[in-house]
């Protein structure tokens, strides 16, 4: 298996603070990776600076190419879809619109009405309300779409950034398990940054934890899982 | 109750300017969520410059077409030169950025056309319009033409991919910008769009107030106050806030006693005021609906 996507010395900055140290990780293609770790260790920097969100130092390398430069909306259109904290939900548009925005950015227009069926399938909810005004959704709802939404651009790499956040146990099983279908079926090589580290490690095959800016621990998800230290500090037993 | 009808008609025929005008300022507070102060002179140059055309001995609707594409780079010619810079720059900058354009259109327009007044053409002809005295042919072309751009603006913003995006990255740079949006071309297509409308505005408007570097002054309050009513979110409502203010001003001008032509203005000015204390969203402004 060859890395996908390659950070080196990731360096992030808030203005003056520094938010990530050298952070280094690679995912390979295909897989499913966790970053696990606690409130303010800079999962989501982590993400941003991916995207070129927030202002880094840093070599990162998507499928070969340095991508360390190229603007926001640029990562996008290279087949990286990034499902924001918060959702990022065009509340004021409606379900189906939102769908369209998340393929505004293809070229093949013919195929993406076949494309919105199809996440119809994967969540139906979705098909339910589909000319509502996306704010109304309930917040599980919500993460559907956001998740459909980064679906329609056809990523390679799909970018999570705490999918569970806010949402009822039950929900949260449900959409982990349609993003496992997604990894599998789809292909879609996906990193998904959790507080709930239980279900992640569950979910996923490789996990890193991060501490205050830097990787301090990183494997094979079940091997995480059975770690002492790791279970003391995220999972609480 | 003839009289009243009469000053309806009279009102609307009026505010068709106006609505003209506020689907201008409309276009760029979507683009860049600021009222651009620079609009009115932007229509008045664009004006001008179609003046110039016909003098040059261009047909009216060829210098029309030229002129509406002229304004439409211009426009995006501005947002790149001048505003792109101050994007992140807080709103004081971006209104002196507004005023500052104010001021350099008004005196190069007055440079190169001097500030007398100029007859302006009209296509439509000024013949009453099914016979009635309030409403001249040009008037009713004025809102056929204001209706028609509010149609052809209601088609792009709904059915077309740049239209959703363009609303998109209004709404949300952030997640636009995640979905692949060049955000900052949108606001410049926004910039040329408004421009581009604003032309319309201006050679629909010239024939009524006649040409010159001031002529705008007061239409863009009226247009800003139309803009206002209607919900500065929403096309529509600025076109319908158009017509609003144009009735209301007519309306008060004849019922209340002392209201002549001097106190019109105000009118305009308290009812912005009215309608931001009373109802911030406009009359057709969407309130958006958010679960919490």
């Amino acid at each position: 298996m060859t890395a996908m996507l390659n950070v080196k010395d990731l360096r992030a900055y808030y203005g003056q603070v520094q938010a990530l140290h050298g952070l280094s990780f690679s995912l390979n293609e295909g897989s499913l990776t966790t970053l696990l770790g606690a409130n303010g260790a800079g999962k989501t920097t982590t993400l941003r600076a991916i995207c070129n969100m927030v202002r880094s130092t840093g070599a990162i390398e998507f499928e070969g190419k340095p991508i360390g430069t190229r603007s926001t909306e640029n990562v996008v259109r290279l087949g990286i879809a990034h499902v924001p904290q918060g959702r990022g939900t065009f509340t004021n548009m409606t379900v189906e619109e939102n769908l369209q925005l998340g393929a505004i950015s293809r070229s093949d227009t013919k195929a993406i009405g076949s494309d919105i069926e199809r996440m119809y399938e994967h969540f139906p909810v979705l098909k339910q309300r589909y000319t509502q005004q996306a704010g109304t959704l309930s917040g599980g709802e919500q993460q559907m779409l956001a998740v459909a939404r980064a679906l329609m651009l056809r990523p390679r790499l799909m970018l999570l950034d705490e999918p569970s956040f806010g949402l009822a146990p039950l929900i949260v099983r449900d959409l982990f398990r349609i993003l496992g279908k997604i990894n599998r079926e789809e292909k879609v090589t996906i990193l998904v940054v959790e507080q709930n580290a239980q279900l992640a490690l569950e979910l996923a095959d490789q996990a890193y934890v991060i501490e205050t800016g830097r990787i301090v621990m990183s494997g094979n998800a079940k091997d995480i899982a059975n770690n002492e230290d790791v279970r003391k500090s995220y999972l609480g037993y | 109750m003839e009289l009243f009808a009469n000053q309806v008609l009279a009102g609307i025929a009026t505010g068709a300017i106006y609505a003209c005008m506020a689907l201008a300022v409309v276009m760029i507070y979507q683009a860049i969520d600021h009222l651009n102060f620079a609009q009115g002179e932007m229509a008045m140059f664009s004006t001008f410059v179609s003046w110039q055309l016909m003098q040059w001995g261009v047909p009216y609707w060829g210098a029309f077409v030229l002129t509406v594409a002229f304004s439409f780079a211009a426009g995006i010619v501005i947002e790149r030169l001048l505003f792109k810079p101050l994007a992140k720059a807080p709103i004081l900058t971006n209104v002196a950025g507004f005023i500052a354009l104010y001021a350099i259109i008004n005196s190069v327009a007055g440079l190169i056309w001097d500030f007398t007044i100029k007859q302006y053409p009209t296509p439509f002809g000024s013949s009453p319009f099914l016979g009635s005295q309030l409403i001249s042919t040009h008037q009713a072309g004025m809102i056929g033409i204001t209706l028609l751009m509010l149609v052809l603006l209601f088609f792009f913003f709904r059915f077309t991919r740049v239209g959703l995006a363009m609303r998109a990255a209004a709404s949300l740079p952030e997640s636009a910008r995640l979905v692949g949006i060049n955000t900052s071309w949108m606001i410049a297509l926004g910039w040329g769009m408004a421009s581009a409308i604003g032309s319309i505005a201006g050679m629909m408007i010239a024939p009524v107030v006649f040409l010159e570097p001031n002529m705008m002054l007061g239409v863009l309050i009226y247009g800003f106050a139309a803009a206002v009513l209607g919900g500065l979110t929403s096309p529509f409502g600025a076109v319908m806030g158009g017509f609003l203010v144009g009735i209301f001003e007519n309306l008060v001008g004849t019922y209340i006693p002392g209201v002549g032509n001097e106190l019109k203005l105000p009118i305009a000015l308290a009812l912005i005021i009215v309608v931001l204390v009373v109802k911030p969203a406009g009359l057709f402004g969407r309130a958006i609906v958010k679960r919490v």
